[in-house]
């Protein structure tokens, strides 16, 4: 007679296998009817701007995602922190920080090369060794390091202590990326909204547009590294319960029924 | 529109990529979900 597992079986319900809840699902959706707004805005709507014409259209991407790949690279410091921190001293606050710092990687480098293709139009090259986009490049390959520590082997606790400590200190070129443009003479303008002494007149719907990309591109964020953070909890899971050994016994065993 | 290529190609890499990613997420996380039991998921 064969009988199931219900510790361990398979989910009937394709919703459990997911992990998604109702609030990501409402965010998802909150989310979605954001980014066709702003491609809407962004490529048809809002007008052209007076010095660099119609390629302002890729600021509406480029913008937030460097905004949000700042912030993704602070929250896993944070996390780090948390982590490191005996108090609060949890494998999640790792699987946060992972996962920010993975969100915060495919911002970054969508930014890139965002940025490079506002180069080509604006400056004629697609890459010019300048200083913002150089630091921002040591930047992305800094986090790409990190995520790449946290692949090497060990116990949870050994690859959360070594990739926080690793966090705190990438964390630190963030001030170096964003003071750039006023440290050195650069290509790449200065902050253009909230810089220092900067007085710039902004077109209201270009400013909407602006605006209305950095918040959809932070509620991405937040819905990425929600799932994000789960998928690591289950793969954490996994580890933990040797459910793989588990997994391939029952593999070898519904081969076995096949034949 | 003048540049109109680099100008929707940037739209369509970063669009792309969030949802490649995000559906990289979901499925890595189906096939991880099959074997973890309901009860071991704090989120539902």
């Amino acid at each position: 007679m064969n009988t199931t597992d219900t510790t361990t079986a398979p989910n009937s319900s394709a919703r459990d296998r997911v992990t998604g809840t109702a609030f990501t699902r409402g965010l998802g959706v909150v989310i979605l009817a954001g980014m066709i707004l702003l491609v809407i805005l962004g490529l048809f709507v809002s007008p052209p701007d007076a010095n660099q014409g119609e390629s302002v259209r890729i600021m509406y991407a480029h913008v937030p995602g460097a905004w949000l790949a700042y912030l993704a690279f602070v929250v896993t410091g944070i996390s780090s922190a948390a982590y490191l921190w005996k108090r609060t001293r949890s494998l999640t606050w790792d699987r946060i920080a992972g996962a920010s710092a993975e969100v915060g990687v495919l911002f970054m480098g969508i930014s890139l090369v965002t940025g490079s293709l506002w180069g080509r139009i604006t400056w004629g090259t697609y890459w010019t060794w300048d200083a913002r986009l150089t630091t921002t490049a040591f930047l992305f390959v800094t986090y790409i390091g990190y995520l790449a520590v946290r692949g090497l082997g060990g116990t949870h606790q050994q690859r959360a202590r070594r990739s926080a400590v690793l966090a705190l200190l990438a964390v630190l070129e963030i001030p170096l990326v964003h003071f750039s443009v006023e440290l050195w003479n650069t290509l790449h303008q200065e902050a253009s909204i909230a810089g220092r002494g900067t007085d710039v007149e902004m077109d209201g719907l270009m400013l909407f547009t602006l605006f209305l990309g950095v918040v959809v591109f932070t509620l991405m964020y937040v819905w990425l590294v929600l799932h994000r953070q789960r998928s690591l909890a289950l793969d954490d899971m996994l580890d933990d319960s040797g459910l793989d050994n588990a997994l391939t016994a029952r593999r070898a065993e519904a081969q076995g029924v096949a034949r | 529109m003048d540049n109109a290529g680099f100008i929707f190609a940037s739209y369509i890499i970063t669009f792309g990529s969030v949802g490649a990613y995000a559906l990289g997420v979901i499925r890595r996380s189906r096939k991880s979900s099959r074997d973890v039991p309901r009860d071991q998921r704090p989120w539902l």
